[in-house]
């Protein structure tokens, strides 16, 4: 077994279930303080009960994007400590900035969100939760310059053979980082917008099975109410609300990672021209778009280029890609290779580190099915949320959701089509990088000097069982801790907006549970009836 | 030129100690929850004490490991990749401990709730040694080769140096844990916290003053010593406190206890930060695993700025969460039923 497959395998493992929580703690965030922002300024009971509600979900999730986000800042030093020597200079600093500027904002302020409802005045409990996700916000453009800074290194310079900082501002103004940053962002606001869109879907629906809410024969929707808060008018407005506002922000999601996308193509093919060959498994230079490409069967193994054959493509859609014009030739496979082997060389040098890779010949091409595949099911999940989102907007016009189970199942089902969009994204864009872990910034100032083989990143002194064993008891873990959530995630979906605000029906069961209430013992009840927490794990 | 490492070397030491005394009373806490509470409001009103700020203690950790990443990543690497196994079990531990915090209360069996305090007190314990492991690894050392990476296969950097700092970062965590309780809560916690305080105090911080010995033993100087004594004074004040029954001072008091204690450990191995046992010349010292001087003054500026905001905002959500909780705070659990 080799320590270097074994630490990917977990590297990717770790950060693409990590990228399951972040861009929902990003999205759902901002939906959450901008929903209370809106209560503050409105007063309207409906948006109370949807920051409760939409609050909840946010905490269980968040706190699984918090628990696995320490093994990211972890496993650099223990997985890949020659990465960590190599690029400690520029690397760390962003790293050290994230938790400096954005993890205590996240952490503290959230602590004082949560547990500050009754405590603290309206302003400045609404002041806590837009400085926590703004806390979070902020986490995502450091680490995100970070990331950048491996596809496209800036702002240093070579000394004794290692990159050292000269310029902090290059590095946190790069241009990859400012196409990457909204993309980002947009890609975690469209997984809240479907994810809004397919809960709240599900309650309306959920309110028409009940019997709650009925549709006239001439399409006028009747709004009911059971007599529960749990069900009232008031609960139909949370969803309807809720529907409404996901389609948008998912609509805006995908158009916001479309643009930025474009951009991010237009750099890549610059910075990075073989994954943007390797995104199209194009081995010819040409300007078509491949809408479906296969590996011919009849050849073994199937990994070589000359294997691969275009089945549809669409003439001058990858000039525009990456041009903005549609009869510009993108280099394919075939001509960028002796490029890079004449630019970087075609055997890894006869260097310790790489240890008995040491000599062997550059495999410059990323796997191809895994960026081909990546790159269409990240556009095609994409695009597809964004249209069912604008699908959706027309069914609901009238004021509810049809009460067809199977399109409630696939507007819940469709909630993970974002998730599975930036797990997509990311899994092109890191492996897109391969065999570099540091990819060669072709600009010829100097800097082209700058780059790293996967090959010589990983840990030399920690052995194969050592990496195996954490990837084993991480995978075993995290995979408990998804279906844990999963089923938190459902219970507290199906109990409505009550699940986050049991203040709600709080009067209704007092009928059952005899006056005393929560104050504890006899007698001191009503006197300490204020001291009650508003809320408490 | 060498001031900047110097600095840096001073302000790692300073976010571990103020992760130690932070994220310590939250890791002592959750030994608590099993090591000590019968009953389900005991639990509740614990987890509560610590539920609005424990998150931004464990930010002192990544902090002080991503300051070790951009001001020395020679020791970042070297300690991180060294210690993989003991890191692993951190890892796991503190991944256990928050899931815990957040999702006991949500779940509706009582076999649930207590596999989520295991979960935590586990978790909890685990963290704690390892944490104090690593920290006595890398003023003890372990063989590391001229590259700064570890010789001798996983279990090379075993030492009972390394178990004296485990068992001192459990001590005193619990210890921690009981001051925190016996200032935070009124009732059965306060009372519990006076009682194991004020007869079992020297117990609990006698593996760190071990720890700082070994160490101080290793080098000539007088000024570990003098630290060291100031560390146990400030121990006794914290018993005496405890007796007494001020809980303030005994926290405060025992904070400071650790702030010396820390500082005697860290002096005494400058400028040194991670010794190899099998040549001296192999040791990684604040000089020769910092980064470039442009890197540490950018990221100062950053620390000058950043960390008295940090440390007044952090305060002020303390003061917001000055009071005493008692059972009779704790609204009753909520039970989620679908509509």
């Amino acid at each position: 077994m080799d320590p270097l497959d074994i630490a990917r395998w977990q590297f990717g493992i770790t950060t693409v279930y990590h990228f399951m929580m972040v861009p929902l703690t990003i999205g759902l965030g901002l939906v959450v303080a901008t929903l209370q922002t809106v209560w503050h300024r409105t007063g309207r009971e409906q948006y109370l009960r949807m920051t409760k509600f939409w609050g909840k979900l946010f905490l269980i999730n968040f706190i699984m994007g918090v628990a696995t986000g320490i093994v990211q800042e972890f496993q650099f030093g223990m997985a890949w400590s020659e990465y960590s020597r190599f690029v400690g200079d520029v690397f760390g600093a962003p790293l050290a900035m994230e938790a400096l500027v954005a993890f205590f904002l996240e952490s503290v302020f959230l602590g004082l969100w949560i547990f500050g409802w009754k405590r603290l005045p309206a302003r400045i409990h609404l002041s806590a939760i837009w400085a926590a996700v703004i806390g979070s916000v902020f986490s995502a453009y450091f680490i995100l310059a970070a990331n950048s800074w491996m596809q496209h290194p800036v702002g240093v310079e070579m000394v004794d053979g290692r990159p050292v900082m000269n310029d902090i501002w290059a590095v946190l103004t790069n241009n990859t980082l400012l196409v990457h940053f909204p993309h980002t962002i947009f890609g975690a606001v469209s997984v809240a917008g479907a994810f809004l869109l397919g809960i709240a879907w599900f309650h309306l629906w959920k309110r028409r099975e009940q019997g709650i809410d009925t549709v006239q024969p001439d399409g006028t929707v009747v709004v009911g109410s059971t007599g529960s808060r749990a069900r009232d008018e008031t609960d139909y407005r949370v969803w309807w609300g809720s529907l409404r506002w996901g389609a948008w922000i998912a609509i805006v999601g995908f158009l916001g990672t479309a643009f930025t996308g474009h951009a991010q193509a237009q750099l890549m093919i610059q910075q990075q021209p073989m994954k943007m060959a390797a995104a199209e498994a194009a081995c010819h230079d040409g300007t078509g778009f491949s809408v479906l490409s296969v590996a011919d069967l009849r050849s073994e193994g199937a990994t070589s280029c000359d294997d691969i054959v275009g089945v549809f493509e669409i003439p001058g859609l990858l000039s525009f890609l990456a041009h903005n014009d549609f009869t510009t030739d993108v280099p394919g496979v075939n001509t960028l290779i002796p490029q890079y082997q004449e630019q970087y060389g075609t055997h890894l040098p006869d260097d310790p580190i790489y240890g008995e890779r040491a000599g062997m010949e550059i495999d410059y091409l990323p796997v191809m099915e895994v960026t081909y595949w990546g790159f269409r099911i990240m556009i095609t999940f994409g695009g597809l949320a964004a249209l069912a989102a604008a699908l959706a907007l027309w069914v609901t016009r009238k004021g509810t959701v049809p009460l067809s189970r199977p399109l409630m199942r696939l507007a819940v089902f469709g909630i993970l089509a974002p998730f599975g969009a930036n797990a997509a994204g990311w899994i092109f864009t890191e492996m897109g990088r391969q065999p570099f872990v540091v990819v060669p910034n072709p600009d010829p100032t100097g800097i082209d000097q700058v780059w790293m083989y996967t090959a010589a990143a990983v840990s030399p002194g920690v052995s194969a069982g050592e990496v195996l064993f954490s990837l084993i008891v991480l995978s075993l873990v995290y995979a408990v801790l998804m279906v844990v959530e999963v089923i938190l995630l459902t219970r507290y979906v199906q109990g409505g907006v009550p699940a986050g605000m049991p203040e709600l029906t709080a009067d209704e069961h007092e009928g059952h549970d005899g006056p005393e209430g929560p104050g504890g013992p006899s007698g001191d009840g009503a006197r300490h009836a204020d001291d009650v927490l508003a809320f408490a794990y | 030129m060498d001031f900047l490492p110097a600095f840096w070397f001073v302000l790692i030491a300073v976010l571990w100690t103020g992760y130690l005394v932070l994220d310590g009373f939250d890791l002592g806490v959750g030994m608590l929850m099993k090591g000590w509470a019968r009953n389900e409001s005991q639990r509740r009103v614990m987890l509560n004490t610590i539920g609005p700020v424990w998150d931004g203690n464990e930010v002192w950790l990544i902090t002080a490991a991503g300051a070790m990443f951009a001001a020395f990543p020679h020791w970042y690497a070297s300690l991180f990749a060294g210690l993989y196994l003991p890191l692993t079990l951190t890892l796991l531990a503190l991944i256990l401990r928050a899931v815990s915090i957040e999702y006991r209360g949500k779940s509706r069996t009582a076999r649930a709730r207590t596999a989520w305090d295991w979960c935590m007190a586990g978790g909890s314990a685990v963290a704690a040694f390892s944490i104090g492991l690593m920290l006595a690894v890398t003023t003890t050392g372990m063989p590391l080769d001229a590259n700064g990476d570890r010789v001798g296969g996983p279990f090379a950097w075993l030492s009972w140096e390394g178990i004296a700092g485990g068992l001192a970062a459990v001590g005193f965590a619990l210890a921690m844990g009981w001051a925190y309780l016996g200032l935070k809560t009124e009732g059965s916690p306060r009372a519990a916290a006076h009682h194991h305080l004020s007869r079992y105090l020297p117990l609990y911080l006698l593996p760190s003053a071990a720890w700082g010995v070994l160490v101080a033993l290793r080098q000539p100087d007088a000024l570990p010593w003098v630290l060291l004594a100031a560390a146990l004074f400030a121990g006794m004040v914290a018993w005496r406190a405890a007796r007494i029954r001020r809980e303030g001072w005994a926290f405060t008091a025992l904070a400071g206890s650790m702030a010396a204690g820390a500082a005697s450990v860290f002096l005494a191995v400058f400028p040194v930060v991670l010794p190899s046992t099998i040549d001296p010349s192999h040791h990684l010292t604040a000089f020769n695993a910092s980064s470039s001087d442009y890197t540490l003054t950018v990221m100062s500026w950053v620390a000058v700025v950043m960390v008295p905001i940090v440390l007044a905002y952090s305060a002020f959500v303390y003061w917001v969460f000055r009071r005493r909780l008692h059972e009779r705070h704790i609204p009753e659990s909520h039970v989620v039923t679908p509509v």
